[in-house]
């Protein structure tokens, strides 16, 4: 069990544009730690940069108290999942699995009980003498996850590992890999763009956009805090809808889209000092507008698209240009074209600064959606 | 009426279910047409021929049986031939495949440049048989050739390259070589670069050093390229003339004699074309023969993806 460190870790291609810049994060010990972005933002760079497959054009990376930057793959004690599985097609899935070791000359009795045992964990037993394209994708996986278990290596990552499975899979992976992580106790670094998988498996999460890191932190945290604009569209589904807004000093009010007003409490008169806003709220705080709600804070729209979930119902509608959704629960026997009153509290709404993209205003009510332990009987 | 009725069923059926083959018939009918014109039809009348003499125009005038095969059996030039064919397929086809998986593998390197040595490497594919005997002969030369200038600058004596019987078809084997490496490279280039990276990169995590690789990962993945370069390079070898015919013309003293050569000799030269056919029909059976082992002892090592 180690921890990977990166200090101001930079990469670039040509020596002029940085694909991947000002990397600085330190991963615990057995730690489940999520890499993601959308595709493109240097994840997977980052990854590999880890793995010593690119090299580093600047900063420094330690894994465990050492300095990592020239040392070779083989070296850094880590083993790596491969987005395809990189298995061997002309080997049988034993044989994949101790590719590694027979590499590193273990003996061949010490071999095949690892080999055993590991298959054993994943269900794989059976499969032993069968070349890899006699196996199903779910099948396939498995062997890349137990050659890399195999190792025993303290760090292992992940190239978005699950990409090729289908939905149903992919959901039963996902808790099978987080529940070997913590069985063997390796420090994980996992590559995802997949925001799910990084909100459900992650013990903390790093969000990175155009290789700029735009958030770490655990992820129920970034899911309440998002710093910016860009983390609370990317995670969350359906994204948190945004529009801008303009303050209003004399009334104290925010005007979004030119079609609803949010009252400001005096506490937070600090905040009509941004006069240009982005507005965020999130699909589930949007609420049906009740008698008691004011003239001024409802909002009737058109529904633009419905789709029931069996215990939710998710309906979207035009705000300023923008499309936005909603998130009820149950089913609302909603019709496109139907005119819905809405209302948008002020606590449950997110601010940002429209020139620097920094969060001035968190939502503060996050209804009953947080329960500690006290309540369970 | 009911058993009409039955019997046009049973017709319209087969009709119905023939389509895919009638379909496929169409679609092969251009090859068919080809293949029947140039190959078949020649073919058969080669085996024809081999049991008959033949007039000068080449027509079958006196039917023999098999005297033209026992004839060939118990002539000495003919298995001189068989033995110059033998050696020159042992000299030309394991050097000439081990050369151009070695140029590929170091032209498969990532470098700068490296497009130049894939173009220079694969350039005698480029080549005409014949333009390239012709330049060979000038290097074979005895006293102006580049080999034997190069052999009395490091003081040693002179080889008669092509007019010497034991130096012979060893040189109609090296120019056979570097004239067969182009192909084979090119080939064998792409089958490198077919090979995932990632298995690479996997294996260097693993800490597998460059000759590991290249055994357990190289070699192994690249085995449906390399079983198709070794047979189409035993074909070639068994089927080479032009380098013979300009180099040495089967001499001398019939060293470079080979069975194509001999064949060629024999129809075009002697107007035997009784004997050259039944040479033809021998020739065939042993690049079948050999074709035939390949795949059965050989394929067993070939992993397909």
């Amino acid at each position: 069990m180690k921890k990977v460190e990166l200090l101001n870790v930079s990469k670039t291609y040509d020596k002029k544009t940085e694909v991947i810049s000002n990397i600085n994060v330190t991963i615990e010990p057995g730690e489940f730690f999520v890499l993601v972005g959308p595709s493109g933002c240097g994840k997977s760079t980052m990854l590999r940069m880890i793995a010593g497959l690119e090299d580093i054009t600047g900063g420094i990376l330690r894994i465990g108290e050492k300095e990592a930057n020239h040392l070779p793959p083989s070296k850094r004690d880590i083993s790596m999942v491969f987005q395809n599985y990189a298995l061997y097609p002309h080997l049988t899935v034993m044989e994949n699995i101790v590719f590694g070791l027979h590499v590193k000359k273990i003996p061949k009795l010490e071999r095949k009980t690892r080999c055993n045992d590991v298959a054993a964990m994943l269900g794989l037993s059976e499969y032993l003498n069968r070349k890899p394209r006699e196996l199903s994708g779910g099948q396939r996986q498995r062997v890349a996850l137990a050659r890399a278990i195999v190792n025993e290596a303290p760090i292992c990552l992940m190239d978005e590992p699950l990409s090729n499975l289908d939905a149903k899979l992919r959901a039963h992976m996902r808790s099978e890999i987080r529940q070997i992580q913590r069985r063997l106790g390796i420090t994980m670094i996992y590559v995802t763009h997949d925001q799910v998988e990084a909100m459900t498996m992650g013990d903390r999460i790093m969000i990175l956009h155009d290789g700029k890191i735009q958030q770490i932190g655990k992820p129920i945290d970034i899911y309440n805090h998002p710093a910016n604009p860009f983390v609370a569209t990317f995670i969350g589904s359906p994204p948190m809808n945004i529009a801008e807004g303009v303050m209003n000093e004399m009334q104290s009010e925010i005007l979004i889209a030119d079609i609803c007003k949010i009252k400001i409490p005096d506490e937070d008169s600090r905040l009509l000092q941004t006069k240009q806003v982005l507005v965020g709220i999130r699909p589930e705080h949007i609420k049906a507008a009740s008698k008691e709600t004011s003239h001024e804070s409802r909002m009737v729209v058109e529904a633009i698209n419905v789709e029931i979930l069996g215990n939710e119902t998710i309906f979207s509608f035009k705000v300023g240009g923008h499309e936005w959704m909603a998130k009820w629960n149950g089913q609302w026997r909603l019709q496109v074209g139907d005119r819905i009153p809405i209302q948008m509290k002020y606590e449950s709404i997110c601010l940002f600064d429209r020139k620097t993209n920094e969060r001035i205003k968190a939502p503060t009510d996050i209804e009953n959606f947080i329960l500690d332990k006290e309540v369970f009987l | 009426m009911k058993e009409s009725s039955v019997s046009l069923l049973a017709k319209s059926s087969i009709w119905k279910k023939s389509l895919n083959a009638r379909t496929a018939l169409l679609y092969l009918f251009p090859s068919i047409l080809l293949f029947s014109v140039f190959v078949f039809y020649p073919m058969f009348r080669t085996i024809y021929l081999s049991f008959f003499l033949t007039d000068q125009h080449g027509s079958a005038a006196l039917f023999v049986g098999l005297e033209n095969y026992t004839y060939l059996l118990e002539s000495q030039a003919f298995r001189n031939s068989i033995k110059a064919t033998i050696l020159f397929v042992l000299y030309t086809v394991p050097a000439g495949v081990i050369l151009a998986l070695f140029l590929a593998l170091i032209a498969n390197e990532k470098l700068r440049g490296i497009g130049f040595f894939r173009t220079i490497y694969s350039s005698t594919m480029g080549i005409s048989v014949a333009a390239s005997s012709v330049v060979w002969l000038f290097l074979f030369h005895p006293s102006v050739g580049m080999f034997n200038r190069f052999l009395s600058l490091m003081n040693l004596p002179e080889v008669q390259w092509l007019l010497d019987p034991d130096w012979a078809l060893l040189s109609v084997s090296i120019s056979t070589i570097w004239l067969n490496t182009g192909f084979s490279f090119l080939i064998l280039l792409g089958g490198l670069q077919n090979i995932d990276g990632y298995l690479y990169e996997s294996a260097k995590i693993d800490g597998a050093g460059y000759w590991y690789q290249l055994r357990r990962i190289t070699i192994p993945m690249l085995s449906p390229t390399l079983f198709f370069i070794i047979t189409i390079s035993l074909i070639n070898a068994f089927q080479s003339f032009g380098q013979i015919d300009i180099l040495t013309k089967g001499g001398p003293s019939q060293a470079t004699n080979l069975i194509v050569y001999s064949i060629y000799r024999e129809a075009f030269v002697n107007y035997q074309f009784g004997t050259a056919s039944a040479q033809a029909v021998f020739l065939f059976l042993c690049i079948l023969i050999v074709t035939i082992l390949q795949f059965k002892f050989g394929e067993r090592k070939v992993h397909y993806q």
